[in-house]
């Protein structure tokens, strides 16, 4: 196995570069998703059919259906449809919808896992439903399904060199172009597959000792 | 939808036959690993768990695009072992989701009740008479319902072979936007055919769950579907959290 040094130090730049891009989509694909997600689980115990259906059928259509295809389809579609956006704010919207979905799931079971008596006493203290909501319900259930949505910040940046096929160049994205460039391929794929590790091992440490913190 | 022409609906239908090929071998060896690594982390020699824990953290911490573009550009530059695409696919996709699998294996072990393995050991059993006629059977059925959900998952990372010119469903849907010059129709209809497989896929797992848990004894647990959900909404859930009618007095 040839392994230059050279090739190593020449593609650093273009590393950090990139590295700094995997984590801007994954911090405001992260925001997107956590944001999104509490929308459709709250949408989701709606007492109207007519919001709950839909909300319900979308969340398990996007949930069941490879990231990767949704991003070619934004990326293709949208502009069909006149809505043209950077390749980067594509790969957000992706990433953010996607997992949306599975948070929607953690914040419903984070949800179910309140006590039904807390429901009740913001009924018996005549509490609008909004306050329910955002004073009683949401401050319980977030607590204890804080680990689990940092589980899918992992999954998410695991997730993000799929964002390189519509054109963004993260890490991944970085290393094909060097690549191209440099003819070097061993050394800058290497690279890039040695700091996925090295940022989500200390990661899942991390949420481990969360994970013991917040859930009792 | 009517500029897809039967020469290009072909490729489509092809790459299912593809991406179904693809996740059928990834799922043997992912149980392959995911049993072997699972079980070696359960072992009572150090350097077994040491090893098999490596090998856990280091392909669930990379990306599963990663890995597949380690195997078909760094495997034969580095080491001059060239795969065919199909099996270097099968090969990223069942050592990483393998690796996933072997925490499933592990915690559905380690959740058999202690006694289990005592009364093996009195009537000594050897580990491996143990494993397979104890542990195993009554770990099997806890283990059905997340390798769905990893299943899924697989089927879904699937479709990352096509970036690597595997001629899968999505490799067949950009062979088509080509040629047709539209793109709404067709990754419309791919999303509706991965939709499809992950819901076949769904159900056979519910037939192989209830076939597991009838082998140890237990009834097949009532799980609130979709529909039930869709139907249901708060209803369902004051009633299984065992509200009484009359009163918050139920916690």
């Amino acid at each position: 196995m040839k392994w230059d040094w050279n090739a190593v130090s020449d593609f650093m730049p273009m590393f950090w570069h990139g590295l700094l891009v995997t984590l801007e989509a994954l911090a405001l694909g992260a925001v997107l998703a956590f944001v999104l997600g509490l929308v459709w689980a709250m949408m989701q115990r709606s007492e109207h059919a007519a919001v709950r259906w839909p909300v319900m059928a979308v969340t398990e259509f996007v949930r069941n259906t490879p990231l990767l295809v949704q991003l070619f389809f934004l990326f293709y579609v949208l502009p069909e449809w006149g809505l043209t956006l950077s390749a980067l704010t594509t790969g957000v919207i992706g990433l953010g919808l996607h997992y949306s979905t599975y948070t929607a799931e953690v914040y419903r079971a984070g949800i179910d896992g309140v006590p039904v008596g807390q429901w009740e006493a913001a009924t018996a203290l005549s509490l609008p439903r909004a306050r329910t909501w955002f004073a009683v319900i949401l401050p319980q259930a977030i607590r204890r399904v804080v680990p689990a949505l940092g589980n899918y910040v992992v999954a998410m940046l695991k997730d993000t060199p799929m964002i390189f096929v519509i054109g963004v160049l993260e890490m991944l994205g970085e290393a094909r172009q060097y690549s191209a460039q440099t003819f070097h391929t061993v050394e800058p794929i290497t690279i890039v597959g040695i700091a996925f590790i090295v940022i989500s091992y200390p990661a899942s440490l991390l949420l481990r000792v969360l994970e013991r913190r917040l859930v009792r | 939808m009517s500029e897809i022409s039967w020469g290009l609906w072909k490729l489509l239908l092809n790459g299912i036959w593809i991406t179904v090929q693809l996740t059928v071998y990834s799922a043997a060896l992912a149980a392959v690993v995911a049993f072997a690594i699972g079980l070696a982390r359960t072992h009572r020699l150090w350097i077994v768990r040491f090893v098999s824990g490596a090998y856990f953290e280091i392909f669930r911490g990379t990306s599963a695009l990663i890995l597949m573009f380690w195997i078909f550009f760094v495997l034969p530059i580095g080491f001059g072992w060239q795969l065919v695409p199909m099996w270097a696919a099968v090969l990223a996709l069942g050592l990483s989701y393998g690796a996933y699998g072997s925490e499933i294996v592990r915690g559905a072990v380690k959740a058999v009740a202690p006694a289990q393995r005592e009364a093996g050991i009195a009537l000594s059993f050897s580990p491996a008479q143990q494993l397979r006629k104890i542990i195993l059977p009554q770990a099997w059925p806890g283990m059905v319902p997340p390798f769905n959900n990893l299943l899924i998952e697989m089927l879904k990372g699937s479709a990352l072979v096509s970036i690597m010119g595997v001629g899968d469903i999505t490799f067949g849907a950009s062979l088509v936007r080509n040629a047709t010059g539209q793109s709404a129709p067709v990754y419309t209809i791919i999303l509706v055919m991965y939709f499809v497989l992950a819901f076949v896929l769904t159900r056979g797992m519910r037939v192989v769950e209830r076939h597991a848990k009838a082998g140890v004894g237990q009834a097949p647990q009532k799980r609130e579907g979709l529909r039930a959900r869709m139907n249901g909404g708060q209803v369902n859930d004051f009633a299984r959290s065992g509200a009484t009618p009359g009163g918050g007095a139920a916690q």
